[in-house]
């Protein structure tokens, strides 16, 4: 079992990361995985050659690559017009979030009643609100954009944080108790720092989310300078392989914002790396 | 001057509701200064909530607690005593070194003090090169040794320790326990020591607590005097003699079938 997401952390975010052993020395952890998407892609472009599938249905990865390296320029624009309001989202998403979940693990009331909010906050459809948010503000504005992605973001980081504040090892509060430091002294010193891998794992989901939210923000109109913007006029100009160009373009943006969360991830928690 | 006194203690946990229970009725108990004092029974003897009793984790029902002279709540906030748990509790996300500074830290002692007193602490129980490891890189030996060190960081003149080295393998704990008396020795500290351990009981203690449960009291205290203890004293007659006492001790309670336990 080799993959992107470590099963362990996937499965107990507070277990320790023993990277060197369980990771099968670095390298050799990539080859299945890119041997499953190249042949996928093989598989892909057989069916659509062999199948004489129509490009409208479904083109062959050779048209999209084609595509996508002659509009490389392009994509790069558009992904970073995109990147940026994902980013700004991520960030003001995240720290909102953050802040919430140490008010609500503060206080034992807010941290009860803000669960269920924050549980119909996040199945409200988001992106549906994108459309209102657009009419509210001037169609040459990336703030509803931007809000689309930081509503988005909220959920998973203030959910994820709040679980991660309010589990603190019944040891760790002895000794506390014992040294007699009490509200944010303990704050501070356990329940953050106890809190960080499930902030990240919060932070994960939240940063692929975050890309999505900003790509499919822009199919509502407005400024016409992000990738799903892009994606939305290739479509309607029948040029499919563009579209699906664009669309590789926002994998890529996503996998960049996931790998730079997994990243930080292992910055800012050295001791889950030992 | 004694180091814990308890008088007339006793505890009920939710008192006045169905599943109310007494852990522990009339409990007296007095540890001198430099005194080793283990706590020893049958599960649900109340051994551990006496311990937390004496370390103010708890308050008492009825009766008073005094550590160091003082109220045991006074003790805690003065750091009157160092504390160490069966699980070594470690901070993942410290180092070796910081995990130990971390009480010094809450004391406001300044950073070249902490680090100073770390360091020593971390050379008396042996682990001075480990000082820039993260807990997850130790053995568990090693960190239950990091969190004795980290209890005994603000040299507390009381240490309160509950089963430290009930999860670790035997040669471990022998070895943890000639230390531990050492530093005890050097420091002058006194301890109250909980373990379900008669052998360790005997060879650690100047005085044996026995208690038996339902309710949790103290049926007998059985007086250890082996001297000096080293190598030889795990294999005297006097160790045996003090072994063979604690457990007609235990076996005497009401509960004899657990007391082997």
């Amino acid at each position: 079992m080799t993959q992107a997401v470590d099963p362990v952390v996937a499965a107990d975010p507070t277990a320790p990361v023993l990277s060197a052993r369980r990771r099968g020395g670095g390298l050799l952890a990539v080859v299945p995985p890119v041997l499953v998407g190249v042949a996928g892609l093989v598989a892909w472009e057989l069916v659509v050659k062999v199948g004489r599938v129509a490009p409208y249905v479904l083109p062959a990865p050779s048209a999209i690559g084609e595509e996508f390296w002659a509009t490389r320029e392009v994509v790069w624009r558009t992904g970073l017009a995109s990147g940026e309001n994902a980013l700004i989202g991520l960030l003001v998403g995240a720290v909102v979030g953050l802040l919430a979940a140490m008010v609500a693990a503060r206080f034992r009331f807010l941290g009860e009643v803000s669960i269920p909010v924050a549980a119909a906050a996040g199945a409200l459809p988001i992106i549906a609100l994108a459309p209102i948010l657009n009419n509210m503000f001037e169609s040459t504005s990336n703030v509803p954009r931007r809000l689309v992605v930081a509503i988005v973001v909220f959920f998973p980081v203030f959910v994820n944080a709040l679980r991660g504040l309010r589990e603190v090892d019944p040891i760790h509060r002895d000794l506390m108790a014992s040294y007699a430091a009490r509200g944010w002294t303990v704050t501070r010193l356990v329940r953050l720092p106890a809190a960080l891998p499930f902030v990240f794992t919060g932070l994960r989901q939240a940063s692929s989310l975050a890309v999505i939210a900003a790509v499919v923000a822009e199919y509502f109109g407005g400024l016409q300078n992000g990738l799903g913007s892009r994606i939305t006029s290739a479509a309607a100009n029948t040029a499919y392989p563009r579209a699906w160009a664009f669309v590789v373009g926002a994998c890529v943006l996503g996998l960049v914002f996931y790998l730079a969360a997994l990243l930080l991830e292992r910055l800012v928690m050295p001791w889950r790396r030992v | 001057m004694t180091a814990v006194a308890l008088a007339g203690v006793t505890k009920v946990f939710n008192a006045g509701r169905a599943d109310e229970v007494t852990a522990l009725t009339g409990v007296d108990l007095t540890v001198g200064r430099g005194e080793f004092v283990s706590l020893i029974g049958p599960s649900g003897c109340g051994k551990s909530t006496l311990l937390r009793l004496v370390a103010d984790l708890i308050q008492p029902t009825a009766g008073t607690v005094t550590v160091a002279g003082k109220p045991a709540k006074q003790a805690r906030i003065d750091q009157e005593y160092g504390i160490a748990f069966q699980q070594a509790g470690l901070f993942d996300w410290r180092t070796v070194q910081r995990n130990v500074e971390l009480p010094l830290e809450l004391r406001g002692s300044s950073k070249a003090e902490r680090r100073a007193r770390a360091r020593e602490m971390l050379d008396l129980v042996g682990l001075a090169e480990f000082a820039g490891h993260y807990p997850a890189q130790l053995s568990g030996g090693m960190q239950q040794r990091v969190a004795i060190a980290r209890a005994l960081a603000v040299h507390p003149p009381l240490l309160l320790m509950d089963e430290p080295f009930g999860a670790l393998d035997e040669m471990t704990r022998e070895r943890l326990q000639d230390e531990l008396l050492r530093i005890c020795a050097r420091f002058g500290t006194s301890a109250v020591f909980v373990t379900h351990s008669i052998p360790e009981a005997v060879y650690l203690s100047d005085r044996v607590v026995v208690m038996s449960a339902r309710p949790g009291r103290i049926t007998e205290i059985v007086p250890v005097d082996l001297g000096e203890r080293g190598e030889a004293t795990r294999q005297s007659a006097g160790f045996f003699t003090g072994i063979t006492k604690v457990r007609r001790a235990l076996r005497g309670g009401p509960v004899p079938a657990e007391a082997q336990a």
